[in-house]
């Protein structure tokens, strides 16, 4: 009953969304919140309500309008997932021509489709990603989001953009343009690695190799970051939470910003987050403040964006919503 | 050229010099306290002997390209230099555009300065290829060396490190920023011996292993007049407290991960009280993973505080907010734009001496772009806090032209100003309109210009604004901009001052090459990548104006068709000899390397000194 899979390069392939099916809604078993996020997406590109209806029509925009040569505005940053074969046809279709205007009687020797980025024959240090124009091999992403901009200079001056181009996002691979956004290769390599160390806790994201979440208890001096990622189930989850703020109750911590081994033992932390003083409380990607626990454990981690350790007393009243809104999901 | 005449007519010993008033070691003594570059060249312009006194008198010189002029030359002019500032590559090297191989070696070099220069103290340079055997060959060659400065270098090992800390006994500096070095063991610390204690600025921040804790204490005990310390990642925030008792002098400091797995409360206090006893701090960097229950340490320090570089700490906003409170006095600040722009907020309200911002991308090549990052009114907000700002970098992934407006209209002192519009060819993302105006906004208002990098969709108006607006723009970075070659020609035409362009995925083509047949010589380089070039267009170029060298990094064999990568620039040296084979040479009249005709007209300029003294003022002054 399920929809074909989709052709998707972040391999996310199980969704099952398609434009045209009648069921485009997520089952509460593949926890796929991507599919319901509100992002303003590109003609093409992820979202469901824009993938092309099939593979035939895999020409989208993008494609038609090299096919068309026009000058006219190229809409903006096509990140035509769906679209692949349809830039391969319009490769073919305009045999390397992406659309310069030939100015002033300058030799456009555009060759044997000179592109703008990476030469061929790869000897130019790092490997690049060779726009090679008249190959009929499926290009990746890249090669589509990189062959929409070495258009995009040529275009006329003044060039309106229509409906689709509100959206002041970036394709979906400029990764893979040489030399672009110009930072140095140190700088580049640590930031990665930084984020895969310390990625940032507003938005955990999925598909990387780790989700880390800010944890904040009330009357703590400060604030811990835990991994969700690294937790099987709430049992783990729990104790190591324990374990990490046991040193702090109420009046009892006297040195700030010092976890301790001395203070309450773990047992105890666990009276009390159990017992009617502290509840574990996230807030999810709707902003919404919920009982931890009440959710499978999946699906708690892709959509929890913070934890707050609050007392009892604040927490009257979650509970009852949080239960609906699981329903709701359901 | 007049002046060449007149060097040439002029007999040797004339009556200028017989009616001199200052014996020679005076006019020396005096001239050699004139420090700036601009103003050596100037002096050497006014007559012979001035030429010589500044020529006996300079002791530092700095070549902005290493192929305009050879060692040989610039020993035979310089015969007393103690420090040398060499860069090599082209700027777009940094960023994967220059392949492997091409060259600007310090070898060549190096072997020339044992030989005239044996005094030789400081070395610095700047996208050079330095090997292992040439630092070995700089750390036994040079008895007096002191200093040694490689940034965004390539070519070398922490086993060239371990010769210089082995063998340079008077080595005051050692900094190593950015470079592709091959970082096989932290050992090479180890190799400074007991003795020695002279160090005074150290930065290993960029190396990627392990050093020995323990030797690197001894070290920092032992030198006390270090100033400057910058330690890499594997530094935890406890080695670094043990480092901070031994040099509270410290003026400079690059922490290191700044983070700790579990510190008691002793540790705490001592990390605390090590930082108060820093009182000398002007500089901070680091803070690679920062815990942000530890960034309370750094507030002691913070009150002093002119350069602070979070640049590989990804803090958000708040985090921030809460350490600029305690840095009124901040001059430069580099963050990650993760701090988005509640941070930049911030920093407009408590930074107000603020003078140079540099926002770096926490994730260049993220696709959710929307939510992520700094936007327009991060800037704006900036630039009303910060009056005095004339320096930015900022990586984005939208603007506007009215916000970039607003900003200049604020800081209307911008001398440097990099914005970089991640998404290529974006227009302003509300009325989807080039980025035109914006531009042209900068360059109208910011008179005193000196770089500017443009970004976002572009078209002919941007660059005839620059044009007409940019009198005192000296360097120019273009990339995914421009309708036609009108647009480079404007810049050509109304940029007088103008010494660095470089243009990547441009539609400027031989028309616009050529139209700037008078300027190169007046600049240090042009790099055109990607753009609409071809071989028939470089050989012009080459042949009108003999005096560039015109190279062009193409595939094998392939002499015809599009020039893909072209780096033109003056030289008073000829072609370069060391050219790999995928660089195309062109000089003078022929097209091959270098050779016929061409050569001939090289060897005449380079032996006649009165014209080398003409070409020299310019390059020197210039390069």
């Amino acid at each position: 009953m399920s929809p074909p899979l989709e052709h998707d390069y972040i391999g996310l392939g199980e969704k099952p969304s398609m434009v045209g099916t009648s069921d485009n809604k997520i089952s509460s078993s593949s926890l796929n919140f991507k599919e319901t996020e509100l992002r303003l997406g590109l003609p093409g590109c992820e979202s469901p309500e824009r993938k092309p209806a099939g593979a035939s029509s895999g020409v989208s925009l993008f494609g038609k309008d090299l096919q068309e040569k026009k000058h006219g505005p190229l809409k903006s940053p096509v990140a035509a997932v769906g679209a692949k074969r349809g830039f391969s046809d319009a490769i073919d279709g305009s045999c390397g021509k992406w659309g310069f205007s030939v100015a002033d009687g300058s030799e456009v020797e555009l060759g044997k489709g000179a592109a703008l980025f990476s030469p061929r024959g790869g000897n130019v240090g790092k490997p690049l990603v060779a726009l090679e124009t008249q190959t009929n091999t499926t290009p990746a992403i890249n090669e589509v989001a990189m062959a929409h901009q070495s258009a995009k200079p040529a275009q006329e001056k003044n060039k309106q953009v229509d409906g689709t181009n509100e959206h002041a996002s970036a394709p979906a691979a400029k990764a893979q343009v040489v030399g672009w956004p110009p930072i140095r290769s140190f700088r580049k390599n640590t930031m990665a690695s930084n984020l895969t160390k310390n990625n940032d806790e507003a938005e955990g994201k999925p598909g990387f190799g780790c989700l880390y979440v800010k944890v904040s208890m009330d009357g703590a001096p400060y604030l811990r970051k835990v991994d969700l990622k690294t937790y099987k189930n709430y049992m783990e989850f729990s104790s190591a939470l324990e374990k990490m703020f046991s040193c702090f109750t109420i009046g009892q911590c006297n040195s700030p910003g010092l976890p301790g081994k001395d203070g309450l033992s773990e047992s105890s932390l666990r009276d009390l987050l159990h017992g009617s003083e502290y509840v574990l409380t996230y807030e999810d990607k709707d902003g919404d403040w919920m009982l931890v626990g009440d959710v499978p454990w999946e699906m708690f981690t892709d959509s929890c964006r913070r934890l707050r350790i609050m007392k009892g007393s604040e927490a009257i009243g979650l509970a009852p919503r949080a239960m609906e809104k699981s329903r709701s999901q359901n | 050229m007049e002046c060449r005449i007149r060097k040439k007519e002029s007999p040797e010993p004339n009556i200028l010099n017989q009616a001199s008033p200052f014996p020679d070691e005076v006019l020396e003594r005096v001239l050699g306290m004139v420090k700036s570059r601009k103003d050596r060249s100037s002096v050497s312009l006014v007559c012979k002997e001035w030429y010589n006194a500044e020529r006996w008198s300079r002791r530092s010189v700095f070549i902005g390209n290493c192929y305009s002029v050879s060692p040989e030359i610039l020993t035979r002019r310089f015969p007393n230099i103690r420090s040398v500032t060499l860069k090599g590559k082209p700027r777009f090297s940094d960023f994967n555009l220059v392949p492997a191989n091409w060259g600007a070696d310090i070898r060549s070099w190096l072997v020339v300065f044992a030989d005239k220069y044996p005094l030789l103290e400081e070395l610095r340079l700047k996208r050079m290829t330095v090997s292992d055997e040439s630092l070995e060959f700089l750390a036994l060659s040079f008895p007096y060396f002191k200093a040694l400065s490689l940034l965004s270098c390539d070519g070398f090992s922490t086993d060239g490190l371990a010769a210089i800390a082995t063998s340079c006994k008077n080595l005051t500096e050692l900094d190593i920023q950015e470079n592709g070095i091959d970082d096989k063991s932290g050992n090479w610390l180890s190799c400074f011996p007991e003795s020695f204690t002279s160090l005074e600025v150290l930065n290993f921040a960029n190396l990627p292993n392990d050093v020995n804790s323990d030797a690197l204490e001894k070290l920092v005990s032992r030198c006390k007049s270090l100033k400057t310390l910058k330690v890499n990642r594997s530094v935890t925030l406890e080695q670094l407290q043990r480092l901070l008792v031994r040099a509270p002098q410290l003026c400079e400091l690059g922490s290191g991960s700044f983070s700790e797995d579990d510190l008691t409360a002793q540790q705490y206090s001592e990390i605390e009280s090590a930082f108060n006893n820093c009182k000398n701090l002007h500089t901070l960097s680091g803070l690679w993973d920062p815990a942000e229950q530890y960034l309370p340490l750094l507030y002691p320090a913070c009150t002093n505080l002119t350069f602070f570089n979070l640049s590989y700490a990804p803090l958000d906003g708040d985090d921030l907010a809460k350490l600029l409170v305690h840095c009124p006095n901040l001059r430069r600040l580099w963050v990650v734009d993760t701090v988005e722009d509640k941070g930049l907020e911030a920093v407009g309200s408590h930074c107000p001496l603020l003078e140079e911002l540099r926002v770096f991308p926490a994730d260049p090549f993220e696709d959710e772009a929307i939510g992520h990052g700094v936007t327009e009114s991060g800037f704006v907000a900036l630039s009303r806090g910060c009056p005095r700002l004339h320096y930015v970098l900022y990586f984005c992934r939208q603007m506007t032209n009215a916000a970039v407006a607003t900003v200049v209209q604020n800081c209307p002192d911008f001398t440097h100003f990099r914005l970089c519009i991640m998404n290529p060819g974006q227009p302003d993302y509300l009325t989807h309109e080039p980025m035109d105006e914006a531009f042209g906004a900068v360059v109208k208002t910011c008179s005193k210009l000196q770089r500017l990098a443009v970004s976002g969709l572009l078209t002919d108006l941007t660059f005839e604004y620059i044009g007409k607006y940019a009198k005192n723009l000296e360097t120019l970075s273009v990339a995914f901009a421009g309708s036609s070659d009108w647009g480079m020609e404007c810049v050509l035409r109304g940029c007088p001052k103008l010494r660095k362009l470089e243009i990547r995925d441009c539609p400027f083509g031989n028309a616009a090459l050529l139209s700037g047949l008078e300027r190169y010589e007046s600049m240090r380089s042009l790099w055109m990548s990607d753009c609409k070039l071809t071989m028939n267009g470089c050989r012009l170029l080459a042949k009108e104006m003999p005096r560039l060298n015109v190279e062009v990094i193409k595939e094998e064999g392939c002499y015809e068709g599009p020039a893909q990568r072209v780096y033109v620039y003056r030289s008073v040296a000829g072609p370069r000899r060391d050219a790999p084979s995928f660089v195309l040479a062109h000089c003078g009249p022929h097209n091959a390397r270098g050779s016929g005709k061409g050569s001939t007209t090289w060897s005449i300029v380079c032996t006649m000194q009165p014209y080398l003294v003409c070409y020299m003022r310019g390059y020197f002054q210039n390069l």
